[in-house]
């Protein structure tokens, strides 16, 4: 198939950036949509053009790096799907696709469609985690865990930090993100411990990276690849209330 | 230099614990002005740096994506091996420890893999205490699974994420650190060179990948935890950015490389599709548990596989191997793939891939669910709709993932799947304390040839690296930096960082300057080829030949030709590949001559020239039971050393699956 791509170049975190239109052909219905980029970027090489770039790794649905902001969703029309694992089946010949980075003022862009998204990782520093140092854990069977708090919390650490959802946000809320760390660690018993002050900092990190709140439009849930539910923010949001209230500490 | 592998004196399961009651420490004060470089923030990275961090030394941590969390270990998908014997099924430490030396085809070093097993059961301890969400049973217990080239079940896993859990306990661990001050993090980094003063590693040189700024960074130690070299061969399973530069600048530096030919062709991967494939897609390891592998009995079959009758089919690998079936080995079930389609029995549109079936396991998944429910008359539509959401449960993720690659839904037909290059067992050499042949340069985790010898065992990369990171280099940094405590923080306007930094510079203007007319991507798909074709399945003197010369034109060619778009100022991705794939084209050729060099087939190191009546692989144990270990000479000239593996409580026999 021949397809149009309009998509936003950009030199650096200063330049200003445009749309820049290319024409790509003999895309083939199984590539990955970043394999259609590759055979893109082939060309503007060959052109002597810079190539655009993204950010990309596994391409396996699991790292997170991929971030194309496609006619208007993030990773695309697919449900539940990373930009790295949309095959070009989802378009037909003649389409006209226009890409994007992630925009929020807490991802500024890099380059062209690559943006920093290292606030993700302050708000895990602020408080996403067990503080067990190497060495001081018990037998992994003395603590036995309901399976199914094991499984919901599995399925709220699946989350990949791509940060789709803050995209997603009309706000640029990092809500979703956020709650599904505090899902996690709060359903398991090893997470009991810094309940309280887990939340309350993180919510605060989240805050000061300059997100936007949470007005409960769920357009977060509706784009995030891995599925991951908005019943987590309400989970949050009972953390949080029940860690103010009891007074912090 | 004779190589000193430093194994301890004394009875095998006496040497680890005799060694950390022996080994040099560092006092809580001295270790606050020792500084530790750590590069990578996969499993094996994350983990040290962070138990680093919390003992008190001061880190630096290097990856080259934009949050530690992306390592390519987050891809990692079916388990983790432990000795726990949760199942009562008869697993202990030695157990462990002999599946891993046999299924390594007994080119791996006894005492390394013995510590291995011994600290396996501590990284599920520690990993659960990190809130990692491993599968349970419904009593709370933790549940496993089976994995190839074992009788027992010792995996861990957590649905077909394993390795994501893992990193993010690490990755958690190590924002912890971070927060805390005690580790310095640097991600979009790229670490180009090793620097030495006085034949020690004290540094390295580090382009910021947004601003195109060269740096250097003093360490009292180097931790080169950088990942594996896979993506040589261009497809993979391996991330796109997996590459061996930070391994191949320490080798050119005194490292030595180790078995660089033992590359681990994994059997269950999607099939290339088309000239347009960036790389490829692993179907884990854990599905062969449940899934039967087949081939039509008739060649050029072209019937859909729903279509051929049962007793028209060849599950070739139960026929094959009886005690193991479908859990042979993975060297093991590659070959027997490739045996397939070569002789004319490859299914789908290009006839190389064979079908991984899971009808069978849906109808035994449902009807055990039924029996639970008290229905032991159920209809068949009730047992397939409950067998698949049983195995839903287990391999959703993998189920969808093929689908959204394929477009075929793989509970209905037979998955189509063919090996691909998937691990490096060979790597840089270490010691029994993880140093190279550099003092004060250390290597863990998939970087590192330690412990898999020619062949690894599935789920036991994700133990190695965290075993090496979190158990085995707390240990053994320690016993080097005593010695280092009056060394002084060495200014980075000396001379050899002076010097290291110029000569990445004068490289990186070198590229930019050829302005030629191939881009990176094309000539690595060259290098790609070549490798697949005569260092890939199989391997023999006469291609191994061909391919030396035709990489050491190709090189050249490069160097000539390659066109690399914009500026080194600032970010550049060509520029990026351009300085791994330049390294590729020098490992290529080591790895072809080591390849040529072993005439014995072992493990995933198949010689035509050495093999059984039956096309299994002859291991020539008189003559190769060593490690090769390779020393740069500089300009694409090596030498070779050879450490000796002597088995002390091994008896080294013809691998058998039968
Ligand atoms: C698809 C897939 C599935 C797998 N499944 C399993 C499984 O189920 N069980 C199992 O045991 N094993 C599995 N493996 C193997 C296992 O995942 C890897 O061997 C292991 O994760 C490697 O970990 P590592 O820490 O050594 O390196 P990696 O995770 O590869 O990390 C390398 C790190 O080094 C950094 N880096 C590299 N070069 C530089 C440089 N020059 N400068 C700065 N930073 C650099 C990178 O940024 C990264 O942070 C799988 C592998 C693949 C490909
Ligand atoms: S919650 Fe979903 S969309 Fe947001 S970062 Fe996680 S995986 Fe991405
Ligand atoms: S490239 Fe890793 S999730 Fe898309």
């Amino acid at each position: 198939m021949n397809l149009t791509l309009k998509v936003w170049r950009q030199q650096n975190a200063q330049a200003q950036g445009g749309f820049e239109t290319y024409q790509v052909k003999d895309i083939s219905s199984e590539m990955s949509f970043l394999e259609m980029f590759d055979v893109l970027n082939e060309q503007l090489i060959n052109e002597g053009k810079e190539p655009i770039t993204f950010d990309h790794d596994c391409r396996e649905g699991i790292c997170g790096a991929c971030s194309m902001h496609i006619n208007g969703q993030p990773h695309g029309p697919w449900h539940q799907t990373t930009t790295c694992q949309l095959h070009m089946r989802a378009y037909k010949d003649g389409d006209t696709i226009v890409v994007e980075p992630w925009r929020a003022k807490a991802f500024p862009v890099i380059k062209d469609l690559m943006v920093d998204r290292r606030a993700f990782d302050r708000i895990i520093q602020a408080g996403g985690y067990i503080s067990v140092d190497t060495g001081n854990a018990q037998d992994a069977n003395n603590l036995p865990v309901d399976k199914h708090k094991a499984d919901e919390s599995f399925a709220a650490a699946a989350c990949i930090g791509c940060g789709a959802c803050v995209a997603a946000c009309k706000n640029s809320s990092a809500m979703l993100f956020l709650s599904a760390k505090v899902s996690h660690l709060a359903l398991l018993p090893q997470g009991d411990v810094e309940r309280k002050t887990r939340v309350v900092n993180m919510v605060e990190q989240m805050d000061k990276e300059g997100f936007g709140s949470c007005t409960n439009t769920q357009a977060c849930e509706a784009e995030c690849p891995k599925g991951i539910s908005v019943q987590n923010i309400r989970r949050l949001n009972a953390e949080y209330i029940r860690s103010v209230f009891s007074g912090g500490e | 230099m004779p190589l000193n592998s430093k194994i301890p004196a004394g009875e095998m399961a006496q040497k680890w614990i005799n060694y950390k009651n022996t080994c040099k420490l560092v006092n809580p004060a001295n270790k606050r002005s020792i500084e530790v470089i750590v590069i990578g923030t996969g499993l094996a990275g994350a983990s040290a740096a962070a138990s680093l961090g919390e003992m008190g030394y001061k880190v630096k941590a290097f990856c080259f994506q934009d949050s530690a969390r992306r390592a390519h270990s987050i891809a990692a998908q079916g388990g983790i091996n432990a000795a726990k014997n949760y199942q009562n099924d008869g697993d202990s430490t030695f157990r462990l420890f002999y599946d891993t030396i046999k299924g390594g085809d007994y080119r791996a070093r006894e005492a390394n893999v013995y510590r291995l097993a011994e600290v396996s059961a501590n990284i599920i301890d520690q990993c659960v205490a990190q809130g990692v969400p491993f599968a349970r049973e419904y009593g709370g217990l933790l549940s496993n699974r089976s994995f190839g080239g074992t009788q027992v079940q010792r995996t861990f896993y957590a649905a077909g994420q394993t390795g994501q859990q893992l990193l993010i306990g690490a990755y958690q661990a190590l924002e912890r650190q971070i927060a805390l001050g005690n580790v310095t993090m640097y991600d979009r980094h790229e670490m180009l060179d090793i620097v030495k003063i006085d034949d020690k590693a004290r540094g390295i040189i580090a382009r910021d990948l947004v601003s195109g700024k060269l740096e250097r960074h003093f360490g009292h130690a180097v931790l080169l935890c950088s990942g594996g070299y896979g993506n040589v061969f261009y497809l993979s399973t391996n991330a796109m950015g997996s590459n061996v530069t930070a391994a191949w600048k320490a080798h050119k530096k005194g490292a030595y490389f180790g078995n660089p030919c033992f590359t681990q062709i994994h059997p269950t991967c999607i099939p290339v599709s088309g000239d347009h494939q960036s790389k490829l897609t692993l179907m884990s390891e854990s599905l062969r548990n449940d899934g039967r592998i087949w081939v039509p009995k008739k060649q050029n079959d072209t019937r859909k596989a729903t279509d051929i009758p049962e007793e028209e089919r060849d599950y070739y690998l139960e026929r094959r191997y009886p005690a193991f079936g479908n859990l042979v080995p993975r060297d093991v079930a590659s070959r027997a793939a490739k045996e397939r389609c070569d002789a004319g029995y490859g299914v789908g549109s290009s006839r190389q891939a064979v079908y991984l079936d899971y009808a069978a396991a849906i109808e035994r998944y449902g009807r055990i669910e039924c029996n639970k429910q008290g229905n032991h008359n159920p209809q068949i539509d009730l047992v397939i709709k409950l067998g698949k959401e049983v195995v839903k449960e287990k391999y959703g993720n993998l189920f969808d993932m093929y689908e959204k690659i394929t477009g075929e839904n793989p509970y209905e037909t037979p998955m189509r799947i063919y090996p691909a290059v998937h691990y490096t067992m060979g790597g840089i050499w270490v010691d029994y304390e993880l140093m190279t042949t550099v003092p004060g340069l250390y290597a863990l985790g998939e970087a590192n040839f330690s412990d898999h010898g020619a062949n690894r065992l599935g789920a036991s990369a994700l133990m190695q690296g965290l075993a090496d990171g979190y158990f085995v280099i707390p240990y053994t940094i320690g016993n080097y930096l005593a010695d280092e405590i009056r060394t002084k923080a060495i200014p980075t306007d000396h001379p050899e960082f002076v010097k290291a930094e110029k000569e990445v510079a004068d490289r990186i203007a070198r590229l930019m300057s050829i302005k030629g007319t191939e881009s990176v991507e094309s000539l690595h798909k060259r290098l790609g080829k070549i490798m697949w074709d005569k260092c890939g399945m199989a391997r023999n003197a006469q291609g191994l030949r061909e391919a030396i010369s035709e990489i050491r034109a190709l090189r050249e060619e490069f160097w000539k030709n390659v066109r690399i778009p914009g500026s080194a100022d600032g970010m550049n991705t060509e520029l990026d590949k351009a300085n791994r794939v330049a390294d590729f084209m020098e490992l290529g050729e080591l790895m072809c001559m080591d390849a040529l060099e072993r005439e014995e087939s072992c493990g995933g190191h198949f010689r035509e020239e050495s093999q059984t009546e039956d096309g299994e692989a002859k291991r020539n144990d008189e003559a190769f039971m060593y490690v090769a270990a390779w020393e740069s000479k500089g300009n694409n000239q090596w030498e070779m050393h050879k450490e000796p593996l002597n088995y002390e409580i091994m008896h080294p026999t013809q691998r058998s699956y039968k």
